[in-house]
C-alpha cells in the first residue's frame, strides 16, 4: 500500500536544496524510501538546482584547475560491495543510522507505555528518535515548540480523524495540540523528529505530581 | 550535456570529460562561491568534478539532466564541507524501497527534455519567489534564517516555496496536485 499522508513541497524544496538540517532530512528520507509519489514530485525541485546552477554567472577557475582534475580522474567508482539484507522493515539510510533493522534495537522504556531509541545524526538543531508505542495506546502527549516530523515505519496510528499507516507522514508545528493514539492490533514504531526536545508532558506531570503534593 | 555525461559514464573518454569541466567548472565553482571563500570554493569544485568523473557510469539521463545530477553532487559535498552533515537519501536497491507501479519512463524523458521550460518557468517567477529559492538553494538558509533575513512570518516562506514547486512542476509537465 501507497503512503496516503505526504511530505508538503516546501520540505522537499529546502530538501534538494541542501537547506534541511539532517534531522529533517531523514525524516524526508524515510518517507522518500517508501513514496515514489514524492520522489516523482522531488525531481522538479532537484531540476531546479540543476537550472538554477545552469543559468549561476561563472566563476573563473584556478589556471591549473583542468590539469589538477586530470591528474586525480582514477578508475570509476568500484563496484558497490554494500551489504544489504534479502529484506527489511526500516528502510535505508534509516537503517545506518540505527545500525541495523527492527530486531537489532535496544529500546529504552519511556514512562510506562512505550520505549524510544535516539538516533545521533551530525545536527544539533534537532532530535531524531524511534519510538515504540503500545497498540490501541496513546503515544505520551507531547508539547513541542516548533516542527515535528514523524513517519510511521509499522503499526500505525490515528490522530484525530486521520490514520497514519506505513511510509504516512505527519508533519505538524506549534499550533497542532494532536494525541495520536497507536491503533489496535499492533505496536506502532515511527520515526519522530523535533526541533526541540520533546517533553512527554503526561508522564513527566505523573513523575512530578507526588513531589508537588498535587 | 545530458548525453555528452552519458557518453563520458560509458567510454571513460577524457577529452571528453574537459568538455564537461571547462562547461560545469566555473559554475560549480560560483554556485561554492555563495557559501564558502573562494579557495574553499576552489577546492570543493575541483572535488565535485572528480566526482562527476568517478560516478559518471551511473548517470542515468532518463532520471534527469545532466546539470541537476552534478548539482546534487556539489549539493553534498558542501553540507559535508560546510555544515559537515550528511545529506540522507534513499536507495533505490534497498529491500525496503518501495518502487513505483509503473515505471513512468516517458514522463522521465519528458523531464529532461522539459528544462528549457523549466528555465523559462524559472524566469517567470515572481520576485518573492526566487528570493526565497535562491536563499534555500545558494546561501544555505533554513526556512526559519529565510524567514528572518526577510521579515516575514514562517508560514510566508513555506507558501511561497509551495507556489514555486507548483509552478516549476507544471512546466516540467508533471501533476500539479
Ligand atoms: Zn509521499
Amino acid at each position: 500500500m501507497m503512503p496516503r499522508h505526504h511530505v508538503d513541497d516546501d520540505l522537499l524544496l529546502s530538501y534538494a536544496a541542501g537547506s534541511l538540517a539532517e534531522g529533517w532530512s531523514l525524516a524526508v528520507s524515510t518517507h522518500l524510501a517508501l513514496c515514489p509519489e514524492c520522489r516523482a514530485r522531488l525531481a522538479a525541485a532537484e531540476a531546479a538546482g540543476g537550472a538554477l546552477l545552469e543559468a549561476m554567472a561563472p566563476m573563473p577557475v584556478a589556471a591549473d584547475a583542468w590539469a589538477s582534475v586530470r591528474d586525480r580522474l582514477g578508475s570509476s567508482v568500484p563496484a558497490e560491495d554494500r551489504r544489504r539484507p534479502a529484506q527489511a522493515v526500516i528502510p535505508s539510510p534509516l537503517r545506518d543510522y540505527i545500525g541495523g533493522d527492527v530486531e537489532t534495537i535496544r529500546w529504552k522504556a519511556i514512562g510506562t507505555a512505550g520505549a524510544q531509541l535516539r538516533i545521533k545524526t551530525s545536527d544539533g538543531t534537532t532530535q531524531v528518535r524511534l519510538l515504540k508505542i503500545p497498540a490501541g495506546q496513546p503515544v505520551p502527549e507531547h508539547g513541542h515548540r516548533g516542527r515535528e516530523l514523524t513517519v510511521v515505519l509499522s503499526g500505525a496510528f490515528s490522530d484525530g480523524a486521520a490514520v497514519f499507516a506505513r511510509g504516512d507522514i505527519e508533519d505538524a508545528d506549534e499550533e497542532v495540540q494532536h494525541t495520536p493514539t497507536a491503533t489496535p492490533g499492533a505496536d506502532c514504531i515511527c520515526l519522530a523528529v523535533t526541533d526541540a526536545p520533546l517533553r512527554f508532558r503526561s508522564w513527566l506531570v505523573r513523575a512530578v505530581q507526588p513531589l508537588l503534593g498535587i | 550535456m545530458s548525453e555528452l555525461l552519458e557518453t563520458v559514464g560509458r567510454t571513460r573518454d577524457v577529452e571528453l570529460f574537459e568538455q564537461l569541466f571547462r562547461h560545469f567548472a566555473p559554475r560549480v565553482k560560483a554556485y561554492m562561491a555563495r557559501t564558502g571563500s573562494a579557495a574553499a570554493a576552489e577546492e570543493l569544485m575541483q572535488e565535485t568534478m572528480v566526482a562527476v568523473w568517478k560516478k559518471s557510469a551511473l548517470y542515468d539521463r532518463s532520471k534527469g539532466a545532466a546539470s541537476t545530477w552534478i548539482f546534487t553532487i556539489a549539493r553534498n559535498l558542501r553540507i559535508d564541507a560546510f555544515r559537515r552533515e550528511k545529506h540522507p537519501e534513499f536507495d533505490e536497491n534497498d529491500p525496503a524501497f518501495v518502487p513505483e507501479a509503473a515505471p513512468a519512463a516517458d514522463a522521465a524523458m519528458e523531464n529532461v527534455q522539459s528544462v528549457e521550460a523549466l528555465k523559462a518557468a524559472l524566469d517567470t517567477l515572481p520576485a518573492d519567489q526566487v528570493e526565497v529559492l535562491r536563499l534555500a538553494y545558494f546561501e544555505d538558509r533554513s526556512q526559519s534564517d529565510i524567514a528572518a533575513a526577510l521579515s516575514v512570518p514562517l508560514g510566508t516562506v513555506k507558501s511561497r516555496m509551495r507556489l514555486a514547486v507548483a509552478k516549476l512542476r507544471s512546466a516540467l509537465g508533471g501533476d500539479t496536485a
